[in-house]
C-alpha cells in the first residue's frame, strides 16, 4: 500500500479586487510515494510545494481531485494521528516551554497519559533540546525553534512525516543533524516526504525526488535512475604530470592538477586508454562514470518548461 | 467535554495569563482601593452606593476589554503566526478549535471576575465595616456581567474567524455599545411604521441586548432582582453565545488557511 496517493489534486485561488481571476497554484498534480521511502518534493521558491503540502494537511481545499494518506481519504482526521508536519519556518506559542508545548501537542495527537512523559522527555533528547526543556520558547534562536518544529512532527511516533524545507534557517552543523535525523527515520521504517530547494539535501537523502514548477509536476524518479551515467562519458584518472599522445588520440579532455591528471573520454575508449596508460607506465588511480547531477538534471527540467512554454506562446 | 477541547481551553486560558492579562486585577485593585478611601472622605451615607456603582461598572469595563482584546486575536492571531497548521494537522477538528478557545477565553474572564469580585466586596467592607444580606445581590450583577462577556467572547471569536483583528475590535465594540442601548433601539423600533418599524425591529433583536445585563444601579439600590430575569438572561446569554459559535465555526470550517 502506498503511504501517499495524491490524485489529481488541484488548487485555484480567485485574484483581484473587482473581477475575481482564478490563478492556479497547482496543476492537476499525480503522485505516489511508497511506504518506507524518503521522498523529495522539489522546486523552486513559490513552484507550489508548500501549497501541496498545505492541501494534504487539510490546510486549504482543493479546487478538484483528491487524495489518499496510508490507506484513507486524506480528509479523516485518523489519518492525522499517524503523521507529523514540520511547516515551513515553524513559530510556535512563545509563552510556552519547550516541554510544555510538546506535551500540549502530545495531549492533542492522543498520546496515552501513560506514555506522554516518556515521550515528550525523549523526544526532546532526540532534537538536543533536553538541557533547555525549561527555558520559554520566545528566548529560542530560529535554528532552535526548528528544531522544536522537528521534535512535534516526530513527538507521536508517526509513520509518515512531512517536512517543509526542514533545513531553512539552520547553520551547516544543524543541517547535518536534521540529515542524520532523517536518515534515523529511514531506518525505523519512517516514510518522509520532504520538500526542498536545496538540492544536495534531497541528493544525500532522498529515494526518489519529483521536480515541481509553476505548479506543475516536470519531472520524478529515483535519485539513482536521475543522476546515471546519462552522458555515457567516464572520467579516467591518474598518476603524473603528462597526457600521453594515444591518450590525446582518444579525444580526451584533460585537466592536470599538481601529479594528478582528469581526463573525459567516451565509455567505448576505456579500453584503449588503460593500454594507453599501461605502455607509457602511468599509474592508474580510479576509472568512474560521469553522472548528471541532481542539480543538472533540475535546471534541465526547468529549462525544458520554460522554453515549451516560449514555443507555445 | 471532549479531551481535545479540554486542552487547546487549557492552553488558551495559559496564553491568557502569560501574557499578562492577569495584570489588569493589580490596576483593578488600585482603583477600587483608592476609590473606596477616596469616597469615604468625600462622601455621606451614599459611600456604600458609590463603591457598589463603581465597583460594578469597572468589573464589567475590564471584562469587555479583555473579552474583545483576547477575543479577537485567538483566530487571526494564530492563522497570521502559522501555529495554527501544527494543531490542525493533528486529529483536532477546527470546530473543536474555536470552542476549546471559546472555553480558554470564558474560563480567563470567570477567573478574571472572581478576583475582581473580591476587590469590589473588599472596597465595600472597607466603606461599610460590614455586610448586609442585601450585599448578596451584588452576586447577581456579577453573574450577569460573565454572561454579559460570553456573549462578546463568541462575537469576538466569529469576528476573528473571517476578520483581520482590527477590523474584529470595531465589529465587537461597535456590536457592544449598539448592545447596550437594545432596550432604547426596541422602542425606537415600536414607534416606527412600515418598512422602517421592520428594519429598526429586526436590528433590535438582531443585536445583543446588553441593557438587560446591566442592573448595577437597582443592585446599588438593593432592589431585588426577578428570578425570571435570570433565567431569562441565562437562556439568552447561552442562546446568542452558541448562535455566535455555531457561525464562527461554519465560517472557520470552510476557510482556506493561506
Amino acid at each position: 500500500m502506498p503511504a501517499i496517493e495524491i490524485l489529481g489534486l488541484e488548487k485555484s485561488y480567485k485574484v483581484g479586487f473587482w473581477i475575481k481571476r482564478p490563478r492556479r497554484a497547482l496543476h492537476p498534480l499525480h503522485l505516489t510515494v511508497e511506504d518506507g521511502e524518503v521522498f523529495g518534493f522539489l522546486g523552486p521558491n513559490g513552484a507550489g510545494k508548500t501549497t501541496t503540502l498545505k492541501l494534504l494537511m487539510g490546510l486549504v481545499f482543493p479546487s478538484s481531485g483528491s487524495a489518499r494518506i496510508l490507506g484513507r481519504q486524506w480528509t479523516d482526521p485518523e489519518v492525522k494521528a499517524q503523521i507529523g508536519f514540520l511547516p515551513e519556518q515553524p513559530y510556535f506559542y512563545d509563552h510556552l516551554t519547550a516541554h510544555e508545548l510538546l506535551n500540549y501537542y502530545a495531549q492533542l495527537s492522543g498520546v496515552s497519559a501513560k506514555d506522554r512523559s516518556r515521550r515528550v522527555e525523549s523526544t526532546l533528547q532526540r532534537v538536543g533540546l533536553k538541557d533547555v526543556r525549561g527555558v520559554q520558547l520566545r528566548k529560542f534562536s530560529k535554528g532552535m525553534l526548528q528544531r522544536v518544529g522537528i521534535a512535534q512532527a516526530i513527538l507521536h511516533d508517526p509513520k509518515l512525516v512531512f517536512f517543509d524545507e526542514p533545513m531553512s534557517g539552520l547553520d551547516p552543523v544543524g543541517r547535518r543533524e536534521v540529515r542524520d535525523l532523517m536518515e534515523q527515520l529511514k531506518h525505523e521504517g519512517k516514510t518522509v516526504f520532504f520538500s526542498t530547494h536545496i538540492l544536495s539535501d534531497a541528493e544525500a537523502l532522498c529515494d526518489r525526488v519529483a521536480i515541481i514548477n509553476k505548479g506543475e509536476l516536470r519531472g520524478i524518479g529515483a535519485i539513482d535512475d536521475l543522476t546515471s551515467s546519462v552522458q555515457g562519458k567516464v572520467e579516467v584518472i591518474w598518476h603524473g604530470a603528462q597526457v600521453p599522445v594515444s591518450m590525446k588520440a582518444l579525444g580526451a579532455e584533460c585537466h592536470i592538477t599538481g601529479e594528478t591528471v582528469r581526463a573525459i573520454i567516451g565509455e567505448a575508449q576505456q579500453d584503449a586508454a588503460i593500454d594507453a596508460l599501461r605502455r607509457e607506465h602511468l599509474r592508474l588511480i580510479a576509472i568512474t562514470p560521469v553522472r548528471t547531477s541532481l542539480e543538472a538534471y533540475f535546471v534541465e527540467k526547468l529549462q525544458h518548461a520554460e522554453s515549451k512554454a516560449r514555443t507555445a506562446v | 467535554m471532549n479531551s481535545r477541547i479540554f486542552h487547546i481551553a487549557s492552553n488558551t486560558f495559559r496564553e491568557a495569563v502569560r501574557d499578562r492579562v492577569l495584570y489588569n486585577l493589580i490596576a483593578f485593585a488600585l482603583l477600587l482601593s483608592g476609590a473606596a478611601v477616596f469616597v469615604g472622605q468625600i462622601s455621606l451615607e451614599i459611600e456604600k452606593l458609590v463603591v457598589i456603582n463603581l465597583g460594578l461598572t469597572a468589573v464589567s469595563l475590564f471584562g469587555v476589554v479583555i473579552a474583545i482584546f483576547i477575543g479577537i486575536g485567538l483566530v487571526s492571531k494564530e492563522i497570521e503566526k502559522r501555529t495554527l497548521y501544527t494543531v490542525l494537522s493533528r486529529p483536532v477538528r477546527r470546530w473543536e478549535f474555536i470552542v476549546g478557545k471559546f472555553f480558554g477565553l470564558a474560563g480567563t474572564l470567570v477567573v478574571n471576575t472572581f478576583f475582581m469580585a473580591i476587590g469590589v466586596f473588599a472596597a465595600l467592607f472597607y466603606v461599610s465595616h460590614r455586610f448586609i444580606r442585601a450585599d448578596a445581590l451584588i452576586f447577581v450583577a456579577l453573574y450577569f456581567a460573565v454572561l454579559e462577556f460570553i456573549i462578546l467572547c463568541a462575537l469576538a471569536l466569529l469576528f476573528s474567524s473571517f476578520s483581520s483583528p482590527l477590523l474584529s475590535a470595531v465589529f465587537a465594540f461597535s456590536l457592544f455599545v449598539i448592545g447596550s442601548f437594545a432596550e432604547d433601539l426596541r422602542s425606537f423600533a415600536g414607534m416606527a411604521h412600515g418598512f422602517t418599524r421592520w428594519l429598526a425591529t429586526g436590528a433590535a433583536y438582531l443585536v445583543p441586548n446588553f441593557s438587560a445585563f446591566n442592573i448595577v444601579s437597582s443592585i446599588a439600590h438593593e432592589q431585588p432582582v426577578a428570578p425570571q430575569l435570570i433565567l431569562h438572561n441565562t437562556l439568552y446569554a447561552f442562546f446568542y453565545a452558541a448562535m455566535a459559535l455555531s457561525g464562527a465555526v461554519l465560517i472557520f470550517e470552510n476557510r482556506n488557511l493561506k
